[in-house]
């Protein structure tokens, strides 16, 4: 079946079965493979995208139900990186083996515009995401530190 | 030893639109320097690490760097980046001495196929045992200290002044009377072709500069973006996809498939059948299918009707293997490991004989990226692609696999998502280049499912051993006795390694605890099971020092002595030792008050080179939750490359050791293991991660430890002795889920 999707503000048409999970339209159809398979039964969250600015496990995701929404990936957070959550992840040197940080990050994005100020026991229940590195005590750290990055003054270059 | 943070931050000022979050378009942070955000480190590795960062146009000095005429030095790394940061240390060290500035190093994989073909010009590509510093280092900062002085002579031979007159810094060469200077992007193809009469000396830890910092890692830009490549992301034109489904039962064969079942499903292409072999690194019979998708692969391969013959080990299941490693550690006698003094003797007259037995199961690697490798085939030549700890044992196994001479394969090592010994060449390989084949040319990635991953890995052994020690009349023990059973690695990987029927492996720890006993005897009997057994991160002391320090605990506990002062007694000849525990103690605040049903606990070991002494704080509800409030972390290394990576890796340790102690088994019921997914074998998750501090007690001089694995051990018994301390209950197996430890 041909439908289209938009991924980060992009129109792309796909023509594949449409119970197919989003991850791998996004891996294999269109090469967006910052996105990570882990599980496939939505207990890691490495394949965490936005849907309409929440995190939704794509690896379980079939791929009609997110038609017309808007599909943020990785690659989409940001041109250069710039996003918050990835500068915040940069300064506090979160990645290790790094195969869990886009889900982690997408994750991490969603979380704070729920709640914009979390305290420690809020990212402990809600950041769900695996990492087998233990990186949690930086994610924790770097979730703090997006807060400050995103609450300081505007400035222009 | 504190970090200097400001190393590793950075200032930025961002200005384009964040999409997708609902966050701010723009900030600031105020500081002496406004960099864009990691601009300064963008493009440091190419996502494909495999290839080169640059145009490639420069020279090589040696076959480790090449300097480009714009000064950027691309330096060759030889281990494989799996989160341990190898990307960032082994460019530290050639930094170092080749007195380059730091800001224009990149870095890209050593290649496997130019070390075979030039006599192991990239010596270690194995990564491996927390060696990539221990087992490199001096050769590395050979490589570029050599190449420094020939930047220099060169330099020195156009100016024709002598070289010792000249000084390196910061990529630039200086004629020190004159204060003329030319770049290293100027002299490298002269430095390139310059014999020196006597290699350089290299630095000792004194005249460091560079290794030492708190450094931020290379690799981070690319981690943070998505644009790191790994094995699982690699595309090529005209790719096909693949997985697969092996016997369910080490020892089950395919029987017969339908292929027609699936064949007409969309995007399918192929099946291919994997003979089976039963031993070591050998193929498990099983099927793949190919498709144009990995999706279409997987939905079609749940659908093929696979007939199998369940094979000769149907009968076994982990309760009875249990039972008989019980039967046999108080039934035989085995291979004597070490034999000091009078241990049974002594034991029949001591005032009092603490006893117990200790075990653990088997755990699987579950790295975040499940296993697979990319494959292509074509006229006489074999090209791989995946993340593997073992290039060269990927290059041979496509090699056998293909009939293709070693020099004809290419191994594009990618990044690794998670390694901790899982990651060295299974049969992913092999069964990529099976598959590829068949295709005429096209390339395939095969990628397992979790469940594939799960089923076909080389899992950690499982020990059981049992703990005698007599004590005097002081209460400090005068015998020592303690019986292991255990699978063996080397049986499975190096057969040879297994002398009198010793695993050193399996009794690492054990046959090496430091504690002073006049007499002591350590027994190993060998039990090995259907299953491949293999290294798993910080292997045979991640889960004999859980046992070692568990029973010390208890023995201390019987002898009414504090855990901690006991183990000064016993470890007074080992000074380096009680240093790193002396740290600790210290600043733990070991003995603080704390509320009920919270404690401290302690453990301490010495493996990779590393001394690591831990305290951790646990609570304990009364319906026996529990929740590790904190780790502090001593350590000696030695020395150190970049802190900053050692902080990640202790953090790391404690983790995956504590993933492993709180809840991880694998268990064979009929046969089969039983676990298949992250719901079935959980790991920690950040709820339940315990803040870290850790605290350098490093005793400098020639010491290098390594530190990927070393703060593991200590981690499941510093736990499990808290936890003691906290409820009165013993923890004598893993994982601790299984234990009632309800109190009051």
């Amino acid at each position: 079946m041909a439908f289209k999707l938009n991924i980060n503000g992009q129109s792309h048409s796909v023509d594949i079965e449409p119970e197919t999970p989003l991850l791998w339209v996004l891996r294999d159809t269109l090469g967006l493979t910052g996105t990570k398979y882990g599980c496939g039964i939505s207990a890691c969250g490495a394949c965490t995208v936005l849907v309409n600015g929440r995190a939704v496990r794509s690896c379980v995701t079939p791929a009609s139900t997110v038609i017309g929404k808007q599909i943020t990936t990785i690659e989409g957070l940001s041109e250069d990186s710039s996003h918050p959550v990835q500068v915040a992840w940069t300064q506090e040197d979160v990645p290790q083996c790094g195969y869990c940080q886009s889900g982690q990050i997408m994750a991490a994005t969603a979380f704070l515009d729920r709640y914009p100020n979390p305290s420690d026991a809020d990212i402990d229940r809600e950041m769900t995401n695996l990492c087998r590195c233990g990186t949690y005590v930086r994610i924790r750290r770097a979730i703090h530190r997006a807060v400050e990055i995103a609450a300081a003054p505007l400035s222009r270059a | 030893m504190t970090l200097n943070r400001e190393l590793t931050r950075r200032n930025f000022i961002v200005t384009t639109a964040a999409a997708g979050g609902g966050m701010a378009l723009g900030f600031y942070l105020p500081g002496p320097q406004v960099l864009a955000a990691t601009t300064d480190l963008e493009g440091a590795i190419s996502g494909k690490p495999w290839i080169p960062p640059t145009d490639g146009a420069g020279a090589e000095v040696n076959a480790w760097l090449l300097i480009s005429p714009d000064d950027t030095v691309t330096i060759r790394v030889a281990q494989s980046e799996m989160g341990e940061g190898v990307f960032t240390s082994m460019p530290m060290i050639i930094a170092e001495e080749l007195q380059c500035d730091w800001s224009k190093v990149k870095a890209e994989y050593a290649s496997a196929h130019r070390s075979l073909q030039e006599g192991g010009v990239y010596k270690r590509m194995s990564t491996n045992g927390s060696g990539a510093v221990r087992r490199s280092r001096e050769y590395l900062q050979q490589a570029g200290a050599s190449a420094r002085e020939r930047l220099i002579q060169a330099a020195a031979t156009e100016w024709k002044v002598p070289a010792s007159s000249c000084t390196a810094k910061d990529s630039v060469v200086t004629h020190t009377a004159t204060g003329r200077t030319l770049r290293y992007g100027e002299l490298a193809s002269a430095a390139a072709t310059i014999q020196l009469a006597q290699e350089p000396a290299i630095k000792t830890p004194d005249q460091y500069t560079l290794m030492g910092k708190p450094l931020a890692r290379l690799d981070t830009p690319l981690k943070v973006n998505g644009s790191a490549i790994f094995g699982a992301d690699v595309r090529l034109p005209n790719m096909l996809f693949a997985t697969t489904k092996t016997s369910p039962i080490v020892g089950a064969k395919v029987k017969s498939y339908d292929f027609n079942a699936i064949r007409n499903r969309p995007g399918v292409h192929s099946v291919v059948e994997f003979q089976g072999e039963d031993k070591g690194r050998g193929l498990r019979s099983g099927v793949a299918v190919v498709a144009d998708t990995w999706w279409r692969a997987k939905t079609a391969l749940e659908l093929l009707p696979i007939e199998w013959d369940y094979g000769p080990n149907t009968h076994i299941n982990s309760k009875d293997v249990a039972l008989r490693d019980l039967e046999v550690l108080n039934e035989k006698t085995g291979a004597v490991v070490l034999d000091e003094g009078n241990a049974l003797g002594t034991m029949k007259s001591a005032a009092q004989v603490v006893e117990a037995v200790y075990s653990a199961p088997h755990q699987a690697h579950a790295t975040m990226e499940p296993l697979g490798c990319t494959a292509q085939v074509k006229d006489n030549r074999v090209d791989i692609w995946l993340g593997t700890q073992g290039p060269e044992g990927a290059l041979q196994d496509a090699a056998r696999q293909s009939g293709v001479a070693p020099e004809n394969v290419y191994v594009h090592n990618c990044f690794l998502g998670g390694g901790f010994g899982g990651r060295g060449s299974r049969s992913e390989v092999r069964q990529a280049v099976e598959i590829a084949k068949t295709l005429g040319g096209r390339p395939v990635n095969l990628l397992w499912t979790r469940e594939e991953d799960m089923n076909n890995d080389y899992y950690n052994p499982s020990p059981m051993a049992k703990f005698q020690a007599g004590l005097g009349a002081d209460g400090m023990p005068v015998a020592w006795f303690n019986r292991i059973t255990s699978d063996s690695i080397f049986y499975w990987l190096r057969p040879e390694m297994v002398a009198n029927g010793i695993d050193r492996i399996a009794v690492g720890g054990l046959a090496n605890m430091p504690y002073r006993i006049p007499n002591k005897r350590v027994e190993f009997i060998m039990r090995n099971k259907h299953i491949p057994v293999s290294f798993w991160r910080a292997p045979g002391v991640n889960h004999n020092i859980f046992m070692l320090e568990s029973f010390i605990d208890e023995v201390a506990h019987a002898s009414g002595k504090d855990p901690i002062e006991f183990r000064r007694a016993l470890l007074s000849d080992a000074p380096h030792l009680l240093n790193v525990l002396d740290k600790v103690v210290e600043k733990a605040d070991w003995g603080k008050s704390l509320p009920e049903g919270t404690a401290q606990g302690f453990a301490i070991s010495d493996s990779f080179g590393t001394i690591v002494a831990e305290v951790a704080q646990v609570s304990v509800s009364k319906r026996g939750e529990v929740n590790v409030e904190k780790v502090v972390c001593a350590l000696d290394c030695g020395n150190t490359i970049n802190p900053l990576i050692i902080e990640h890796q202790v953090e790391s340790c404690i983790a995956y050791g504590l993933s492993a102690a709180l809840y991880g088994e694998i268990t064979l019921k009929d046969g089969r293991v039983e676990q298949s997914n992250f719901d079935d074998y959980p790991i920690m998750k950040l709820g339940e991660m315990p803040e870290v501090e850790t605290h350098f007690a490093l005793s400098g001089g020639d010491k290098w430890g390594g530190i990927g694995e070393a703060a593991l051990p200590a981690a499941p018994p510093a736990v499990a002795n808290a936890i003691f301390r906290a409820t009165g209950k013993r923890i004598r197996s893993i994982p601790f889920k299984h234990h009632d430890l309800s109190w009051g």
